[in-house]
């Protein structure tokens, strides 16, 4: 199924466009916006933003690779990532991570049974002081204990999968 | 996303208001403005609740009248702070509550009636040292510039931020958006450049929403945009947004990035200078750096240096301590205070009471450790730490040229605290783990080198190394420094080295016996994580 941007956010790209002398420069504002429509980066979105700035497929892929937060691969509504970093592994993280493997009964890089929740580990994320912490979809959640965990956690069970609510 | 409930209340009291003055007066009498201010937690929703009560400063520390020139007065913050003297004001993201505290008086004037030259001067002046890690003054980096006849100059702000341990620049962009944002026209003006883009990391979403916001605001005003204040400079600021990896916090690395690129760093020279952005000369700096410049220009160069305890060091700083204390957060103070200050006045000291400090790094990961049971060993009367012979590393004032001296790096001055629960090879482990995980791969030594550290230190925790396997790591180490295109791969090496060098002991015995406590890293705070 071709994969095309909404009306509302093809006028953002117009506006993006505008902001560097280059079009290539867009190429990764427009890769988010692509990712917050359709919840990853695939083949489809890949061949749409090809088209749209005038690119080969081949260089697309070579910067959604680099990438750690472009997924190549469809992802739970919730993508939880566990910082693991020094100033949190200080602070707990471990226990943090070790947490959501029991109650997702999943490990890191996989989704949880239930389909709700991506799990993934995470390098410093810049909260270093309010460890440890998590990141939720966009949000951070820091100073966590694994009770408050827990119940964030139940918050965002929720959700329904990104591409409905936001697309 | 319908992921909008507030966030919990933070589980650890906040770091209360200023601490009151530090133990120590400064060895160069000024005014210690900023005896640390406090944060409010990251994750207040836009809609903004007000960071949490108590942080309130004691009111008493105004800074004495002369340092802060007559003309274009901006109102002197309660506790004396010049960066972070917003931070606290309700709604202080927003433009009319940080405009009544004396946000754009400063780009006003500057923009509209003092010279780009002069503007330049006062940053020299000022001898601020690049706050992204290397230190490099500011306004000697502004005096590389040489565009050529029909040449762009941009500026590119670096909000990266990814350095393990460093969370400074976030609360900047998230607490006083319009500090930076009149930080950026100020400089644009100076250096002639009439598009600024603020690279920030991907992950931190809410600091891109509170500056596309603070932006829309000022844009509004005509602050941002084709005629700002007025004048025929225009000025336009946009923010863009990474998407995970460290190395494009490199500055080359971050120009690739921002053109649609892998963010792989560039072959220097060219320095950015000369060659940067679009092939065209750009200057890149840390956030803090630019947010630092409205003062600058506000005070003149020479009053705002001399804020510093230090020579050739300039002003005033945001620290960073996160690990085992009691109050980690971001502090504002002068720049050359001590990491035993930083721990004890700031930190409000070790978490537990019982469990020493064992070691700190002092800036970033990328800065070898510090130990506070080694002392300072500069018996001649010209080493530049003489004065600190016999005393603790951790005794030594924090700055770019001391810390170099002392063998290490002052980096992003954001510590990170270790106490005596904490084995090193563990802890060095998790570090090299980063490393290894973030290397852009471009270079073999780096690739493979931060590949092979990890196995070994994998080898040596699982009880399958040998006493050998300590020289082994300081050996690849050793090959990955100076052969590389940027300073990622001694940034491995470095604290790789200092780690072995300070706790070499700890290492053999890792050697010999594994590491059979996994949890020598979390020891001491795993009881208040989990919940019983
Ligand atoms: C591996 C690596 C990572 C870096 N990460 C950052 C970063 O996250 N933020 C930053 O401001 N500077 C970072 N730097 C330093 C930048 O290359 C550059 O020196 C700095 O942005 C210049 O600004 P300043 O002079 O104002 O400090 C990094 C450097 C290296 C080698
Ligand atoms: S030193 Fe490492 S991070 Fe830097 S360019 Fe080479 S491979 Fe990439
Ligand atoms: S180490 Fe986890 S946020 Fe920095």
């Amino acid at each position: 199924m071709a994969f095309a941007l909404t009306q509302e956010r093809e006028q953002q790209v117009q506006e993006i466009l505008t902001r560097y002398p280059d079009s290539r420069a867009a190429l990764l504002p427009v890769l988010w916006l692509c990712q917050k429509q359709h919840g990853w980066i695939s083949p489809e979105v890949i061949t749409f933003v090809a088209e749209r700035l005038n690119l080969s497929t081949a260089t697309i892929k070579g910067v959604v690779t680099f990438y750690t937060m472009f997924f190549e691969e469809p992802v739970a509504p919730n993508v939880v990532w566990v910082c693991r970093t020094l100033s949190c592994d200080l602070r707990g993280a471990k226990c943090i991570q070790e947490h959501l493997e029991r109650r997702f009964r999943c490990r890191p890089g996989e989704t949880s049974e239930d389909g709700k929740f991506t799990l993934l580990k995470a390098e410093c994320l810049a909260a270093c002081g309010q460890a440890p912490m998590v990141q939720i979809n966009e949000r951070y959640f820091e100073n966590l204990d694994t009770a408050t965990l827990d119940k964030i956690i139940d918050e965002h069970a929720n959700n329904t999968p990104r591409s409905a609510h936001e697309g | 996303m319908s992921d909008s409930e507030p966030p919990k209340p933070p589980s650890a009291v906040p770091p209360a208001g200023s601490i009151s003055g530090s133990s120590k007066p400064p060895a160069r009498p000024t005014s210690t403005p900023g005896a640390g201010s406090v944060l409010p937690r990251g994750t207040v929703p836009p809609s903004g609740t007000v960071p949490p009560s108590g942080t309130v400063p004691p009111s008493g520390t105004v800074p004495p009248s002369g340092t802060i020139p007559p003309r274009n007065t901006i109102p002197p913050s309660p506790d004396g702070t010049l960066l972070t003297s917003r931070y606290r004001l309700e709604q202080s993201w927003t433009l009319p509550v940080a405009e009544r505290a004396g946000a754009y008086r400063v780009a006003r004037r500057a923009l509209t009636v003092v010279k780009p030259e002069n503007i330049k001067e006062e940053v020299k002046k000022a001898q601020i040292r690049g706050r992204g890690g290397a230190g490099f003054p500011a306004g000697v980096k502004w005096g590389f510039l040489n565009p050529q006849k029909g040449q762009q100059v941009y500026l590119v702000v670096n909000a990266d931020e990814s350095e393990p341990g460093t969370f400074k620049d976030r609360t900047i962009m998230e607490s006083d958006p319009h500090r930076l944002i009149e930080g950026i026209l100020i400089a644009c003006y100076a250096i002639g450049a009439h598009v600024a883009y603020i690279y920030v990391r991907g992950e931190l979403a809410f600091s891109i929403d509170r500056l596309d916001a603070a932006l829309a605001e000022a844009r509004a005003k005509g602050y941002v945009g084709k005629r700002p204040f007025g004048t025929l400079h225009s000025i336009e600021i946009y923010t863009h947004s990474g998407a995970g990896a460290y190395i494009c916090g490199e500055e080359t690395g971050l120009l690739n990035s921002l053109e649609g690129r892998r963010g792989e760093p560039r072959l220097k020279p060219p320095f950015p200078a000369i060659k940067g952005v679009f092939g065209m000369p750009t200057i890149v700096n840390n956030v803090e750096t630019i947010a630092a410049v409205p003062d600058i220009v506000a005070m003149g160069g020479e009053a705002w240096a001399s804020l510093s305890r230090l020579e050739k060091d300039g002003g005033v700083r945001l620290y960073g301590i996160s690990g085992h204390v009691k109050k980690p957060g971001v502090y504002e103070a002068p720049v050359g205070i001590t990491m035993r200050e930083l721990i004890e006045d700031f930190g409000g000291g070790m978490l537990h009471d019982d469990r020493p400090l064992k070691a700190v790094v002092p800036g970033g990961s990328s800065t070898p450790v510090l130990r506070p049971d080694w002392k300072v060993d500069a018996p001649n009367a010209d080493h530049p730490l003489h004065e600190w012979h016999g005393k603790s590393e951790i005794d030594v004032p924090m700055g770019v040229d001391t810390y170099r001296a002392l063998g290490t790096m002052l980096g992003t001055c954001c510590a990170t605290v270790m106490d005596s629960s904490v084995n090193m090879v563990d802890a060095c482990r998790n570090l090299m783990r980063f490393y290894k995980h973030e290397s852009c791969g471009q270079c073999t030594p780096c690739r493979e080198g931060t590949g092979w550290l990890v196995d070994v230190l994998e080898n040596i925790c699982a009880g399958r190394g040998q006493e050998s396997d300590v020289d082994l790591l300081v050996d690849i180490a050793n090959n990955m420094t100076g052969n590389t295109i940027c300073a990622f791969a001694d940034g491995t090496a470095m604290p790789l080295h200092g780690l072995v060098r300070k706790f070499r002991d700890e290492f053999l015995e890792a050697a010999r016996t594994g590491l059979p406590d996994e949890r020598s890293l979390d020891d001491s705070t795993r009881k208040q994580v989990v919940a019983a």
